[in-house]
């Protein structure tokens, strides 16, 4: 369970968003809209806890998560928009890798499965280098398969660059997540086909208008 | 967590394995100017042997620190270092998986290399021995204070200059008693005190720095 208390967040002058609260239980979607620059990837940079908020503060279990960061790392996977991938390293090594650091286990048979389900199974022994930019994004991807336990999700724009048969098979795995009861944070500027018990919204540029308002 | 330092290690290794060039830099570096030392100040043999430790050890010491701009960025640059972060093992772990890969790499071959440049200097055998050891205690400590010094610098725009001018400081004292040890030995005094300064700089390093390291990381990264 992830909680949000009156979150704000600046950056060098300008404030991008202030008294965000929510909840997030398992089960659950939280898809972050705005305009660009409106402050999405720092709103998911907060929730990892590589960005202090200005104000505020994020709970995960009733704890707040910059006490317990490893304990709070073990239960998140983040894909931002780099993908974090070493060009010279192949595709089963980059996944050897991030597995390894996630404390899952690292043996070469089921990182092929996972680069199988995303489809870039052909290029596992290859350097990353050398794959299209959406290749890419389908190795590091491939993380999600390997990480059903792993409860709560955090993706930054997970669909882009990616193809049609891509986008549908993250939706499956997106959508299995929510049904073993994991929870899932994303920002998208497409609409998300995944069926969740409750698809939550925040949208950045309604929440700054509103408070503005008031 | 030994596992996760594992995996570091072996992962900067294996990328420094597949990109040779840059580490036969630094060694070329230290090769060069040390070797050009003899041709331009003469082939006089006391006066080459007063100069041998500290011309070695500036050498190392350079060529140390020219490496230092590949410890972290690259990391940034392509996301690994968040992934780091989040990697739910202590990043001070990661960090010392990351010094310790750097010193393989950068320090380690310049000890290897040492004897035979200081042949270069005509220094006998013992005052060799003693180069050795001291480039073997005090490499290690120019690799983990260059890592405080690489992390505060991360993503900052001409970090190469602010790197020197942070970590030369702190090198100055190694410099010092490392090229001393060597002298020591050559004027018949022994070399131990220097040598267990060293340790003791190495000792302070490693508990310090990658604590200091992992601190900066996580403040570039905000």
């Amino acid at each position: 369970m992830l909680e949000a208390r009156h979150l704000e967040c600046t950056r060098g002058e300008r404030r991008l968003f202030r008294d965000l609260s929510f909840k997030l239980g398992g089960g659950q979607l939280l898809r972050v809209a705005g305009a660009n620059g409106s402050g999405k990837t720092s709103l998911l940079r907060i929730m990892c806890g590589l960005l202090a908020p200005s104000a505020g503060e994020l709970r995960w279990r009733g704890r707040p998560i910059r006490a317990e960061r490893e304990e709070y790392s073990r239960n998140l996977v983040f894909i931002g928009h780099l993908n974090a991938l070493k060009d010279d390293l192949t595709a089963l090594e980059n996944l050897q890798v991030t597995a390894a650091l996630g404390g899952m286990p690292a043996d070469a048979e089921r990182m092929l499965a996972a680069l199988d389900r995303f489809g870039v199974a052909h290029c596992a022994e290859l350097p990353t280098k050398i794959l299209s930019q959406g290749q890419r994004r389908r190795v590091a991807l491939a993380r999600l398969a390997l990480s059903p336990a792993v409860p709560l999700w955090i993706l930054d724009e997970p669909f882009s660059a990616l193809d049609v048969g891509a986008v549908s098979e993250l939706e499956r795995l997106l959508a299995a997540h929510i049904a073993s009861g994991g929870m899932v944070v994303l920002t998208t500027h497409q609409e998300v086909q995944v069926v969740a018990h409750a698809v939550l919204r925040i949208d950045l540029d309604v929440h700054t208008a509103a408070l503005l308002a008031a | 967590m030994i596992r996760a330092l594992g995996w570091v290690l072996r992962r900067d290794l294996l990328l420094v394995f597949r990109r040779r060039g840059d580490v036969v830099n630094a060694l070329v570096f230290f090769v060069i100017v040390v070797s050009l030392f003899p041709l331009g100040v003469g082939a006089e043999a006391s006066q080459l042997r007063n100069m041998a430790p500290g011309v070695l050890w500036v050498a190392a010491l350079l060529a140390c620190m020219l490496s230092l701009a590949r410890l972290f960025a690259p990391d940034h640059q392509d996301g690994t270092l968040e992934q780091m972060l989040l990697a739910g093992e202590p990043l001070v772990i990661l960090v010392m998986g990351k010094v310790i890969a750097h010193w393989l790499v950068s320090g380690l071959p310049l000890v290897l290399m040492a004897p035979l440049l200081g042949l270069q200097f005509d220094l006998p055998g013992d005052a060799l021995a003693v180069l050795c050891v001291s480039l073997l205690i005090g490499t290690p400590v120019l690799s983990l204070i260059g890592a405080v010094g690489a992390a505060l610098t991360l993503g900052v725009r001409g970090s190469g200059a602010l790197v020197a001018l942070l970590v030369l400081p702190l090198y100055v004292p190694v410099l010092i008693f490392g090229a001393g040890s060597v002298g020591a030995t050559a004027a018949g005094t022994g070399a131990e005190a220097h040598l267990l300064l060293l340790g003791g700089f190495l000792a302070l390093a490693l508990v310090l720095a990658p604590w200091a390291s992992a601190a900066a990381l996580r403040i570039a990264m905000e």
